[in-house]
């Protein structure tokens, strides 16, 4: 989704507009409606985004407990409090650990079922791919709440069927314990977004012309050989940007975790983004200035991971162009 | 008649037998794969069947009937107690009102900055596009305090409306950007052929340009819907004291907190949430993988 051109009005086209005749009002009309026309984004945007970015930075830098006005200034002390508190690198820590986790596991899986359900002669693949692709239209925090019973140590779905084959004895407590509690989030948000990165690698898939699969064939080549020689090389650059765009969606799994098992047990899945509601909206004294500075922090490693991304875009625009 | 042909004449002849058989040896690998993706579809599927079984189960058949998906007497109850006592109907249309007005708006306002951007130079352009990119990615809970402390003093944090607004406020630059995009290949000489006919700048956006983005608009159509009815955080937020302005992705957790042991009420409202959704998107299926394809293609 965001791998969008980062556009630039091309030179070309900057010296055709120069050397038409100025058109006097039309010109100044048409300004009016540019602004006009912009006017919904950047009162929106400027409202919703912009302004609460830098607002941000300036509640990192008071206490302030969101019921009365006045907000006292405390310089860094927010920031103080919270890289001192471990609770918070231990939000940070997973938040990283879950991406590590989900990342390489979903785009190989998706990648494997791809190249599988790309082949026509696979039967019932359109079938498939509804199913693949189900769990992705349906709403994450309803997602949650049903998980919460499948897992379920007593009666849930998984821990009967793991009883029938005579792998455990009681029921595995899989969202109540800090061992497995993590791990059980990040199967179910591969289940549930795993429809997503198929149809990014179907899409690229297609983007892999017939007719070079085709020579190839006639010049002998048996199917490993074109996955090896073909496939695999004209996918690398939408691997790139699969990968980002899968980096990208992990920090977003907010939903999921607060409805699953609300950052526990014992905060073992208490990404950041639950750290920051905990401090600025669950908690019965909210912190808004010291949310706000967790908040900072975390937006400055999203920062990270977006340049990362313009970087890869770059390195992926280049590849093309050279080729 | 052409199938009974096949028939005789596969039974005919030797050859023609041998030839088919080879013909389901050479299927035979494909079938097989089918039948391993089969089993793991299942259980991609299995627990929306599972849900929708146990929202027909009594309370107790739920802790009892273990893996099988048929209830032994339909419970019509859990509907009308999910329905109307634990007010998912009323879920239901807001989270119909929310998600309608926020694609309209998305899209309406993508597409305008996106063609401006896109089609025009004037001055700021570099400021706008610069300030776009720098916050191409912003996750919600990074912005979720001012934007709590805006809509406060606003007068809009209880209300539909100014979760609306914050919906459609936050990110969406990915689809300005894929406006953008497709705006800028199309030819020049439309909008100077139109402007000779005698087109205003609003017309030539709204008859020629917006109808041509069709397929992104598609695009940002799905993705949007796909975004708003699923949000979680904002929606949240925005009903805290509210419970009737609760979406059916908050009211669902609510339900939970205030019902802990109805789960076959819980699997009713579930199904109640998720049965739109799923039927839009089995009628319309085509359209979503497309739509989620054009993110990467482009």
């Amino acid at each position: 989704m965001a791998v969008t051109a980062v556009p630039e009005a091309p030179a070309e086209r900057r010296t055709r507009r120069a050397d038409r005749p100025p058109k006097g009002s039309r010109q100044g009309r048409n300004q009016l409606w540019v602004w006009l026309f912009l006017t919904p984004t950047v009162v929106l945007y400027g409202v919703y985004t912009v302004y609460p970015i830098i607002a941000s930075y300036w509640y990192s830098f008071v206490e302030w407990n969101g019921f009365d006005a006045d907000k006292t200034w405390v310089g860094l002390a927010n920031y103080k409090a919270v890289l001192a508190d471990p609770l918070f690198w231990n939000s940070f820590k997973i938040t990283v650990l879950f991406m590590v986790a989900v990342v390489p596991l979903k785009v190989l899986l998706t990648l494997l079922l791809a190249l599988v359900l790309n082949s026509p002669k696979l039967p019932l693949r359109t079938l498939f791919r509804t199913a693949f692709f189900l769990p992705v239209v349906t709403t994450t925090a309803i997602v949650g709440v049903v998980m919460q019973f499948v897992f379920d140590p007593a009666s849930g779905p998984v821990n009967v069927v793991l009883r029938e084959l005579g792998l455990v004895a009681d029921g595995i407590n899989f969202l109540g314990d800090p061992k497995t509690a993590l791990w059980t989030v990040v199967g179910v948000y591969i289940w549930k977004w795993f429809g997503v990165t198929l149809i990014y690698w179907l899409a690229a898939l297609q983007t892999v012309p017939d007719e070079v699969y085709e020579a190839a064939a006639i010049d002998g080549a048996g199917p490993w050989k074109l996955l090896h020689h073909i496939t695999l090389p004209l996918l690398k650059p939408f691997a790139v940007i699969i990968t980002l765009l899968t980096l990208e969606s992990t920090l977003k799994v907010f939903d999921l975790m607060l409805t699953m098992t609300n950052g526990g047990p014992f905060y073992a899945t208490e990404v950041v983004e639950i750290y920051i509601y905990r401090w600025a909206f669950a908690a019965t004294v909210p912190q808004l200035g010291f949310a706000s500075a967790a908040a900072v922090v975390f937006g400055l490693f999203v920062g990270l991971v977006g340049l990362l991304q313009l970087a890869g875009i770059r390195a992926v625009r280049k590849t093309r162009s050279d080729r | 008649m052409s199938v009974a042909d096949e028939v005789l004449s596969a039974r005919r002849g030797a050859g023609n037998n041998r030839w088919s058989t080879a013909r389901l040896l050479r299927r035979l690998p494909w079938w097989i794969a089918a039948a391993v993706i089969g089993i793991g579809g299942l259980l991609w599927i299995y627990p929306f069947l599972w849900m929708v079984g146990a929202s027909l189960k009594n309370p107790l058949e739920v802790f009892t009937a273990g893996l099988s998906l048929l209830p032994e007497k339909a419970e019509w109850s859990n509907y009308s107690r999910a329905w109307s006592d634990a007010g998912f109907g009323k879920y239901l249309i807001n989270t119909v009102i929310v998600t309608v007005t926020t694609v309209i708006l998305v899209v309406l306002r993508c597409a305008m900055a996106g063609y401006v951007l896109a089609r025009q130079t004037f001055f700021g352009r570099k400021v706008v596009m610069v300030v776009l990119i720098a916050t191409l990615f912003v996750p919600t809970g990074y912005t979720i305090i001012p934007v709590v402390e805006i809509s406060e003093q606003l007068g809009l944090l209880n209300s539909l409306t100014g979760m609306v607004l914050a919906l459609s406020g936050g990110a969406h630059v990915a689809s300005i950007l894929l406006y953008l995009g497709y705006f800028r290949q199309l030819p020049r000489e439309l909008e100077e052929s139109a402007v000779i006919d005698g087109a205003g700048f609003f017309n030539i956006f709204a008859r020629i340009m917006l109808p041509l983005a069709n397929p992104v608009t598609a695009t940002v159509t799905l993705l949007t819907f796909l975004g708003t009815w699923n949000a979680f955080f904002l929606p949240l937020v925005f009903s805290f004291s509210r419970p009737d302005l609760r979406t059916l992705s908050v009211g669902m957790l609510a339900f939970v907190g205030e019902n802990s042991t109805d789960w076959s009420g819980m699997a009713a409202a579930a199904s109640i949430s998720l049965l739109p959704v799923v039927v839009l998107f089995i009628l319309l299926q085509r359209y979503f993988v497309e739509g989620i394809a054009g993110a990467v293609k482009s």
